[in-house]
């Protein structure tokens, strides 16, 4: 992405896109949304901000583009301490927040024309251009002119992405830009984001769903009661589960045993199936030490924690809304 | 996404123009939000029906023009159709203006907030202290319209309807008619004035709540509330502390020469109002949470 000549003057430091310190906020209430979290978002990566509804995602997101004052702690944006370099630093960073929401006897077109009205270093000349390629850049082209009452609501999420790129940005805060789409508006706006990134932009695009952002992102941040239970690349993750090796047999109690003794944390046993912690162990050698030990082994194989587990290892199951 | 779409994307021009010292842009915006909401034209249109309705009610009924109770200038109409546009100001003033400006200026932040665009206006963005004032521009815009709505289409009326010329002004001397609009002028914007306190109240309640309604209903209220509270004898130490207690006084403007005393102290009350409110609104803005 190119950088304008306005911000020139503003050091491009590398390395992180957003960082918070300690971030916390307390509401009027008492209640505690965020718990002091450190969020680092690397320049350049997609983060999946993960965590179930309630867990304090958009009360952090609110906080870093400076809508909701912090009780404590503090954060950057592009390099940029924030909220004091609020007026340089958000022109350059795009936004949906908690839904899209516009005027609704405007139209779509309307809208985007109001929110560039307001932006003072957006170019009155180039308007209408940059409107229509954020509008076709969404699928929203041939609806431009109805009015925001009439669009659906995959329509009005589009029409809040189309917001976000009405400008070049060097990052796009995205809070649960699927919702309300269908699996098809899911995918467009992957890809998007995927483009996007390959462009350089750095997205910080939060989902209660681990699926729908899994196969995107770099990195991820998975928030639960306000806190920031895990963060780090998908790499990171996975490996902070261990692998698990899965043995079926007709003696099932005898593979656990031998199992046992070679010092590996076994599961329960269900019908013929016995899992164990892989730990340090090789499997090839576990398998090996099974058969020597006359084990029947129908099957073996070996779980590499995926993600979906580790999610639900840090953030607990179900549909609880936390916090 | 095809290759047509992506050629498109990348003329999209990446240069963005340094922010200029002023920019009236958004405040066109936010005017073209005000002036072309269908609600507060309808209210415009109600504003201009009461001259409209006057011209046409004296010219059916035709009263003897011998004083009795009624609007001041009422009886006049007859004699110079000039009072058809102050009677009607006269009308509009306790309860039909107040309204009109306690609804866009109720509507202000509150209505963006309701929305939830105030907080993509704010992340565009748009700082609280100018998205305050563009919003009060707004409001005083529309206060400045609908005082010389009535005034113009009164203006009018009284020109097809009755005969006009010389104005013979409260202190008894006449002037010329073009004089006499210059006096109505004056009048129109001494009660723009007058509203444009009543707007920054309205404003600061917009930014007490999340609800339009809500800001609207309370600001009518308290315009109501400030006259009932002007006519109460026993709170007359009060009164001159209330922003409706000077409203009245563009009497004054249509006198020989032109009474000043009661004029000014009026603008001054406002200004004063202006001020305690719009302080009050600036720093409810600039500290709030917008979790809406």
């Amino acid at each position: 992405m190119s950088r304008s000549a306005a911000d020139s003057e503003v050091p491009d430091l590398p390395g992180t896109a957003v960082t918070t310190t300690g971030l916390a906020k307390r509401f009027r209430g008492g209640q505690l949304a965020v718990a002091g979290i450190d969020l680092v978002v690397p320049h350049g990566s997609v983060y999946g901000f993960l965590g179930p509804n309630g867990s304090g995602k958009t009360t952090t997101i609110r906080m870093l583009l400076g809508l909701v004052s912090p009780t404590a702690g503090s954060h950057t944006l592009l390099g940029r301490s924030m909220p004091a370099a609020a007026a340089q630093v958000l022109p350059r960073v795009g936004a949906l927040v908690e839904g899209p929401a516009f005027h609704p006897y405007l139209s779509g077109r309307a809208n985007l024309a109001r929110l560039d009205a307001a932006d003072r270093t957006a170019d009155p000349a180039t308007a209408g251009r940059r409107i229509d390629v954020a509008l076709g850049r969404v699928g929203l082209g041939a609806a431009a002119k109805k009015r925001y009452r009439a669009y659906s609501l995959g329509m009005r999420q589009r029409l809040g992405i189309a917001a976000a790129m009405l400008q070049p940005r060097e990052l796009l805060v995205l809070d649960e830009p699927t919702n309300g789409l269908d699996p098809q508006g899911t995918r467009e706006v992957r890809t998007l984001v995927q483009e996007l990134a390959a462009d350089g932009v750095t997205v910080l695009i939060s989902s209660h769903l681990l699926s729908e952002v899994e196969q995107i992102c770099t990195h991820v941040g998975v928030m639960h009661i306000g806190k920031l239970v895990a963060q780090g690349t998908l790499d990171d993750l996975r490996r902070s589960q261990q692998p698990r090796v899965a043995v079926e047999t007709t003696a099932p109690a005898a593979a656990a045993r031998t199992l046992a003794e070679l010092g590996l944390a076994t599961g329960p046993i269900e019908g013929r199936h016995v899992t164990a912690a892989l730990g340090d162990a090789e499997p090839e050698k576990v398998l090996a030490a099974l058969v020597h030990a006359g084990v029947p082994v129908r099957q073996f194989t070996v779980d590499e924690a995926n993600l979906e587990d580790v999610f639900v290892a840090l953030t607990g199951e179900g549909f609880d809304v936390s916090g | 996404m095809s290759a047509a779409e992506m050629t498109a994307v990348q003329t999209v021009p990446t240069v963005r123009r340094r922010p200029p010292a002023v920019s009236s842009r958004f405040l066109r915006s936010e005017l073209g939000m005000v002036f072309r909401r269908r609600r507060n034209l309808a209210l415009l249109a109600v504003l201009a029906g009461i001259p409209i309705v006057i011209a046409i009610a004296i010219k059916v009924t035709a009263p003897p023009n011998d004083g009795r109770d009624g609007p001041p200038f009422l009886f006049s109409i007859t004699g110079n159709g000039i009072f058809v546009a102050l009677t009607a100001l006269t009308v509009v003033l306790p309860l039909f203006l107040p309204l009109a400006v306690a609804v866009v200026s109720g509507e202000s932040v509150a209505g963006e907030a309701s929305l939830g665009t105030l907080r993509y206006l704010l992340v565009v963005p748009v700082s609280r202290t100018r998205l305050l004032a563009v919003k009060y521009a707004g409001a005083l815009a529309y206060c400045l319209a609908a005082a010389f709505v009535v005034g113009a289409v009164g203006t009018l009326m009284g020109a097809l309807l009755f005969p006009i010329g010389p104005v013979t002004l409260l202190s008894g001397t006449q002037v010329s008619y073009g004089a006499g609009l210059a006096r109505l002028i004056l009048v129109a914007l001494y009660i723009a004035a007058m509203m444009a306190g009543l707007a920054a109240i309205g404003l600061f309640v917009s930014t007490l709540t999340e609800s339009a309604i809500a800001a609207m209903a309370t600001t009518a209220v308290l315009a109501v509330l400030s006259q009932v509270l002007n006519q109460v004898p026993q709170l007359d130490w009060l009164a001159p502390w209330l922003f409706s207690h000077y409203w009245l006084n563009y009497g004054d403007l249509l006198r020989d020469p032109v009474a000043t005393g009661g004029v000014t102290k009026g603008l001054l009350v406002t200004a004063a109002y202006v001020l305690v409110f719009g302080a009050l609104a600036w720093s409810r803005m600039t500290t709030k949470d917008v979790s809406s």
